[in-house]
């Protein structure tokens, strides 16, 4: 046993460590994107915007004749728009950790040709998370730019608003793909999307506060990871933050990513080592 | 499904000759579009394992039934209805939704389906071996892409009921009204699908189809636009289907409402026809 490990120790050595391994795993995924990223700029930065002109301005107009008491006195658009973001950074997570991750499984086999490199099955699983948040951070940046162009934005806290999207946007990539690397058909992807993501964003305290609906039911909209970004964002928008509520919202969120980091390094090993 | 006997009728000797030069059905041309039942049987059947896509697929716009009617209707209150009348704003809403689950239900078939069958499943070279031509495959891509948008549409109209969201019988209307939507949006979407290259060329499907969700009157009146804007958002085909359902289920039918279903009518022709000669030449030439 002893002469094993001494053995083995010298090659071991020249292994480089996780943090090289994944970031070689995630330097794939940018080769590829620098030549399919042009696709991705409508959806992904014309979408939310869409939503925001006719949620925040349309719909806002309508709201903001009945009185926004309700709102905490804001106008509809400066409520609303750091909810948009939140699920923008929760889309960007799930649409880039479903389909692309079931792919490189399935389709193109990315994730197989990467297992026949010294890259352990955990380090393919981190490599493609790096990538996917960068996508949420691009996706988030170009929105809290816009978000501080049209002037909604109401605090200095706000310059936490990236890194708390991202945040966000990890708790969602990270267990997602630690489910999807596990399927063997596209299907139950749409039921994520259906009875998943679009409820989340429609009912999670976004569009409208949470004491709007039942009182059976908000705890449950409380208890949504969704409600927890949504929430952090708007906090910091509108500079509403207190040390209290944002230790529990990060904690949550960060307390979701790290269960997603450790499933998916147990489901990509079981999915990589047959 | 086939509320436009007419165009399909004179498409159909137009590209017969063609398609019939590879098989002899002359027993069914007495019933054009019957052929293409089978096809559309082949989709049905297909899709009784798959039911829960289906059935996910009409719960969207119920959500944002629910969302947007009663949770942000909550904060508008009540909105200038089709008379100029306030209604509440969830009535308001509901309609436009309604619009919204049918051009869902046959939009995702007609384009993202159609494109699979006709690329990489090569459905359509196996349908092509019986005695089925390209007009008949449009024919059935279209009618089944509408029975989508209706299978999608009726549990909408079943929950407004519930909802007490209906105020008119004119609604009895609002079901033939969604299946013509579904009609203009699924001969569209087959039409323009037969042009795609690849699926990058699908983000333009979303392109369009988000800002026609969101813009076309469906959240909120025309009156909140510049009136600039409001010309343009009279032109979609989306907006026609949402003032006819709107008006018939709040009870405040005119008779500019035929002119509305006429355009509608019209754009799901001319998407039949273009869809079938483009069929015809996609898997033919």
């Amino acid at each position: 046993m002893v002469l094993a490990t001494e053995r083995a120790r010298p090659a071991l050595a020249q292994v480089p460590g996780a943090w090289e391994l994944s970031v070689r795993a995630f330097r794939c995924w940018l080769v590829m994107y620098r030549r399919t990223w042009r696709a991705s700029v409508w959806s992904s930065v014309l979408g939310p915007l869409f939503y925001l002109g006719a949620m925040g301005y349309g719909l806002g107009s309508l709201v903001d004749k009945n009185g926004t008491a309700a709102l905490g006195g804001v106008p509809y658009v400066v409520f609303v728009a750091p909810a948009v973001l939140a699920v923008l950074a929760m889309n960007t997570a799930i649409t880039n950790s479903m389909f692309p991750v079931f792919g490189a499984m399935r389709w193109n086999s990315i994730y197989v040709a990467a297992r026949a490199t010294m890259l352990r099955p955990a380090d393919i699983n981190r490599g493609h998370l790096l990538f996917i948040t960068m996508r949420i951070a691009m996706n988030s940046a170009c929105f809290v730019i816009v978000m501080a162009a049209l002037g909604l934005i109401r605090s200095w806290w706000a310059v936490l608003l990236l890194p708390a999207s991202v945040l966000l946007g990890l708790a969602f990539a990270a267990p997602v793909a630690a489910w999807t690397v596990t399927l063997k058909t596209t299907t139950p992807m749409n039921y994520i999307v259906r009875f998943g993501s679009i409820p989340l964003s429609l009912f999670s305290g976004t569009f409208f506060p949470i004491s709007q609906l039942p009182a059976w039911i908000r705890p449950l909209a409380y208890a949504t990871p969704l409600w927890h970004g949504a929430a952090l964002c708007r906090s910091l928008a509108l500079g509403t933050v207190t040390a209290g509520s944002a230790a529990i919202h990060v904690g949550y969120l960060a307390a979701m990513a790290a269960i997603g980091l450790w499933a998916g390094a147990r489901s990509y090993r079981r999915r990589l080592y047959v | 499904m086939s509320s436009e006997p007419g165009p399909e009728e004179t498409e159909a000797v137009a590209v017969e000759p063609t398609v019939r030069s590879t098989s002899d059905a002359v027993d069914f041309r007495s019933f054009p579009g019957a052929r293409g039942l089978r096809l559309i049987e082949r989709h049905a059947r297909f899709y009784r394992r798959l039911w829960l896509v289906v059935a996910s697929g009409a719960a969207e716009p119920l959500f944002y039934l629910l969302s947007v009617g009663i949770g942000i209707g909550g904060l508008i209150g009540t909105v200038p209805g089709p008379a100029g009348h306030p209604v509440p704003y969830r009535e308001f809403v509901a309609p436009g939704l309604l619009a919204v689950s049918a051009l869902n239900g046959a939009l995702n078939d007609s384009t993202f389906n159609v494109y699979g069958r006709l690329k990489f499943e090569k459905l359509y070279d196996s349908v092509l071996a019986t005695p089925l031509g390209a007009q008949d495959v449009a024919l059935a891509e279209i009618g089944w892409a509408v029975v989508r948008g209706i299978l999608y549409a009726v549990p909408f109209l079943i929950v407004m009921a519930a909802m007490g969201l209906i105020v008119s019988p004119w609604a009895l209307l609002a079901l033939p009204v969604a299946a013509l939507v579904a009609f203009a949006t699924a001969a569209a979407g087959v039409a323009l699908t037969t042009y795609m290259k690849s699926w990058q060329d699908f983000e333009y499907v979303v392109l369009v189809s988000v800002p026609l969700f969101l813009f076309s009157g469906t959240f909120f009146p025309l009156s909140v636009y510049p009136h600039v804007i409001g010309l343009i958002v009279e032109w979609t085909p989306l907006y026609q289907g949402v003032v006819i359902l709107r008006d018939l289920v709040l009870g405040a039918p005119t008779w500019a409402l035929l002119w509305r279903a006429a355009y509608l009518a019209a754009i799901g022709a001319l998407g039949l026809a273009v869809s079938g000669r483009r069929i015809a030449r996609l898997l033919l030439v």
